[in-house]
C-alpha cells in the first residue's frame, strides 16, 4: 500500500478478477450497485458472471438474473472459462432468476402493472443461496419485453433500491450504443448513480481493443483512465493494471554474465541481476547471436533461462546455436532452458502478455529474453505496444531476473527503432549493435549507450561472429558518425590529435569514466 | 367440462391485485360461463411458481389452455385487450385483415 491506495470510506469487496482489484483500489464497493455498461461484444457477460465465479470459489454465493440469454445460453458459453455453473447449482452456490423472453409466447398488456414479481423471484433467489454478489445482464432487456419505458424506468429503479437491502453487491449491465457517448441506453444510470465501470471493445487500426474504465465509485477512490483487458480461455476477464504496477522494484549490486566476456567488460563488469537489457540493431547485426549468448552465459552460470522467440521457428534457433556452439537441446533437457516459440498473429498483446506472464510463472526462470520484441509491434497500435512494453518489463523486473529484449531497427545503417523509441526510458541498459561501412567492407560494431547505475565503455568496437560466438575487437578509432550512418573516416593525424585534445578520455578503461557523463554524446566527441 | 384454464399470478392483497381478480372472474362468467377454471396464485406465497414460470410483472395472466399459451400483463381494465388474449375476439382482426387485401387486389 502506498499513499494513493486509500480506499476511501466505503468498504470494498474483493472481486478475484485479475487486475481488476487492483484499478478498483481493492475490489468494487460493498453492499453496492455497480453499473457495468458497455456495446455489444465488450464482454459484460463475461465479466457479470465472472464476479458471481470468483465469488463461489470464496464462498460467496451467487444469483444471476438473466434478461436476454437463457441458463442454459450461459452455462454452456461459459463452460469454456472452466466455470461449473451446473455444479454450484446443484450445491445451491449459485441460482439463476430467468428473465430472458419466452420464445413464441405473446404478450398481451392490458391495465397497469408492476414488477414486483420480478422483485419476489429475486429476493426468493437471494434468499435461497445467502447471495452476497449477484448480477443483473442486462437491464436494458425489460424495456425489449415491456413497453411502457417510463414505468418499467420506474419498477427498475425500485428493485435496484431493494438491492441494497438484500445486503448484496451488485453488477448491473447495460448496453451502450457507442464506445464515446451516453453512458447506456435507457438512460439506467440515472438509476444506478453510484458506480459505473464501463468496457469498451474500440477498433483502432484495424485491431480490436477492450479496455476498461471505472468512471466513478460514489464514496471510494480508484484507478482513472483506460485499462487494456483481454479475454483469456482460462481465467477469464484479465484486467491489465499498467499505472496501478508501483515502483517497488528491489535494486541490487550483484552482476551476472552476459555471456561475451568482452561485453561484459564494455558494461563495467557485466549486466545487473534485475535489469531489463535493450539490444537494439538492424536485421542480421547479430542480435539473435547476443541473445543465444545471454542464454549460454545464464545456463552456464547455473541459472534458468526462457526465451520467447516471435521470429524464428525452434528448428531455426536450435540450428543457429548449434552454428556458434551452443547446445540448445542439452539445455533443454536438463531443465535449464525454455524456448517458447509462437507467432505474433496468434493473439493479441493482451493475449501474449498473459501467456507470456504464465510461462515466467510457471517455470520460474533466471533470465529471459525475448526475440524480437519489435516482431510484436506489427499486430498492435503503438499505445497498445507500448502498454504491453511497461506490463512485460514491470513483470520481469518484479519477478527479480534479468531480461534482455531485442529491437530490430528500420533502417541498415544507422536510425533507431520504434521499439526503441517508447521503451528506452524503461530499460536499465541499452546495447546498440551497428553495420559499419569500411573499405568498401561491410564490418559490425557494437555499443554500450546507456547503462544504469553503472560506468561503461563509451567506444564502439568491432566485433566478429564465428562458429564459437561473438568476438569483440578494438575501438574504430579512424571512423565517426557510425551511429547516424554517415561515416566520415578520419586521417590518422586527426585521432592523434584527438588523443591530444582529451587526454583523460583516450584509452577508456571503465573506471576511468566520469559516470555522470551521458553515453550518446560519444559519437560527438570522436569527431 | 372446462376448456378454458388461467392462472392468474399476483402479489400480496393490493388494491391491484383485487382489481386483477375482479376484471378476470367478471370477463370469464360474461364470456365463458361453466367452460373455464381459474386459479390465482399469490406469489409472495409460492415464490417457486412464479420462478418455473418465469414471471416478470404482476398481475400476469397464463392461458394455458387452450393451446397458444399466452399472457396477459395488467390488471385487466382493458377488457378488450383481455378477450384478444383469450382469443375470444377471434373474427374482428381477421376480417380487418381480409378486407385490407381484398383492397389491395382491387387496386392492382
Amino acid at each position: 500500500m502506498t499513499w494513493y491506495n486509500y480506499s476511501g470510506p466505503v468498504p470494498k469487496l474483493v472481486t478475484g478478477i485479475p487486475g481488476f482489484d487492483l484499478i478498483a483500489y481493492g475490489g468494487l464497493p460493498e453492499g453496492r450497485s455497480t453499473l457495468l455498461s458497455g456495446t455489444s461484444g465488450s464482454a459484460k457477460t463475461v465479466f457479470a458472471c465472472q464476479f458471481l465465479a470468483e465469488g463461489v470459489r470464496r464462498g460467496e454465493p451467487g444469483v444471476f438474473v438473466t434478461f436476454e440469454e437463457s441458463p442454459e445460453a450461459i452455462r454452456k458459453n461459459m463452460e469454456g472459462f472452466n466455470w461449473d455453473i451446473p455444479a454450484w447449482e446443484k450445491a445451491g452456490q449459485w441460482a439463476f432468476v430467468d428473465v430472458s423472453p419466452h420464445p413464441g409466447q405473446e404478450t398481451i398488456i392490458s391495465g397497469s402493472y408492476d414488477l414486483n414479481g420480478l422483485l419476489v423471484r429475486i429476493e426468493n433467489a437471494a434468499r435461497k443461496v445467502g447471495a452476497k454478489r449477484m448480477s443483473l445482464d442486462s437491464l436494458g432487456g425489460v424495456f425489449a419485453q415491456l413497453g411502457d419505458t417510463t414505468l418499467v424506468r420506474n419498477e427498475l429503479f425500485r428493485i435496484v433500491s431493494a438491492l441494497k437491502e438484500l445486503k448484496v453487491t451488485s453488477i448491473i449491465t447495460a448496453e451502450r450504443t457507442e464506445e464515446y457517448g451516453q453512458i447506456s441506453r435507457y438512460g439506467i444510470e440515472e438509476f444506478v448513480t453510484d458506480n459505473v465501470v464501463i468496457l469498451r471493445n474500440g477498433l483502432e487500426q484495424e485491431k480490436r481493443r477492450r479496455t476498461i474504465e471505472i468512471l466513478k465509485f460514489r464514496g471510494a477512490t480508484h484507478q482513472k483512465g483506460e485499462y487494456p483487458f483481454t479475454v483469456s480461455p482460462n481465467q477469464g476477464v484479465v484486467v491489465i493494471p499498467l499505472s496501478a504496477i508501483e515502483l517497488k522494484q528491489k535494486s541490487t549490486d550483484v552482476r551476472i554474465r552476459s555471456g561475451v566476456p568482452e561485453l561484459d567488460r564494455m558494461c563495467g563488469g557485466g549486466f545487473f541481476r534485475d535489469s531489463i537489457i535493450l539490444l537494439s540493431g538492424a536485421t542480421g547485426t547479430g542480435k539473435t547471436l547476443v541473445t543465444t549468448m545471454f542464454i549460454a552465459g545464464g545456463v552456464e552460470a547455473g541459472e534458468r533461462c526462457l526465451l520467447f522467440a516471435f521470429e524464428e521457428s525452434r528448428d531455426q534457433l536450435f540450428r543457429n546455436a548449434t552454428g556458434w556452439g551452443v547446445d540448445f537441446e542439452k539445455m533443454e533437457s536438463a531443465g535449464k532452458l525454455k524456448v517458447v516459440c509462437e507467432y505474433p498473429e496468434t493473439g493479441s498483446l493482451e493475449d501474449h502478455l498473459i501467456a507470456m506472464k504464465a510461462v515466467v510463472d510457471e517455470f520460474r526462470p533466471q533470465r529471459i529474453a525475448v526475440d524480437s520484441l519489435s516482431a510484436l509491434e506489427r499486430v498492435a497500435t503503438i499505445k497498445s505496444f507500448r502498454e504491453f512494453a511497461i506490463g512485460l518489463t514491470s513483470y520481469i523486473k518484479d519477478k527479480n531476473v534479468a531480461g534482455l529484449f531485442t529491437a530490430t531497427s528500420s533502417s541498415l545503417l544507422g536510425g533507431t527503432s520504434v521499439t526503441e523509441t517508447h521503451i528506452s526510458t524503461i530499460t536499465d541498459s541499452i546495447i546498440l549493435l551497428r553495420y559499419v561501412e569500411m573499405h568498401g567492407e561491410m564490418r559490425r560494431g557494437v555499443t554500450v549507450l546507456k547503462m544504469r547505475g553503472s560506468t561503461h565503455e563509451k567506444s564502439i568496437r568491432e566485433f566478429t561472429i564465428d562458429g564459437t560466438g561473438m568476438h569483440i575487437g578494438k575501438p574504430f578509432r579512424n571512423i565517426s558518425g557510425i551511429l547516424s550512418g554517415h561515416f566520415m573516416h578520419l586521417p590518422p593525424g586527426e585521432i592523434e590529435r584527438l588523443r591530444e585534445m582529451f587526454k583523460d578520455d583516450g584509452d577508456v578503461t571503465p573506471a576511468a569514466v566520469p559516470p555522470a557523463v551521458g553515453g550518446s554524446e560519444t559519437p560527438d566527441r570522436s569527431r | 367440462m372446462s376448456t378454458y384454464l388461467l392462472k392468474l399470478y399476483v402479489t400480496g392483497q393490493t388494491p391491484r391485485s383485487r382489481r386483477a381478480i375482479e376484471n378476470l372472474r367478471r370477463i370469464c362468467e360474461e364470456e365463458l360461463r361453466g367452460q373455464y377454471e381459474m386459479h390465482v396464485i399469490d406469489v409472495l406465497e409460492r415464490p417457486q411458481l412464479a420462478e418455473d414460470e418465469k414471471i416478470l410483472a404482476t398481475p400476469t395472466v397464463v392461458k394455458e389452455l387452450p393451446m397458444p399459451i399466452r399472457r396477459i400483463i395488467g390488471d385487466l381494465s382493458d377488457a378488450e385487450k383481455v378477450l384478444l388474449g383469450l382469443d375470444l375476439l377471434p373474427c374482428q382482426p381477421r376480417n380487418d385483415t381480409a378486407s385490407r387485401k381484398e383492397e389491395g387486389v382491387d387496386l392492382v
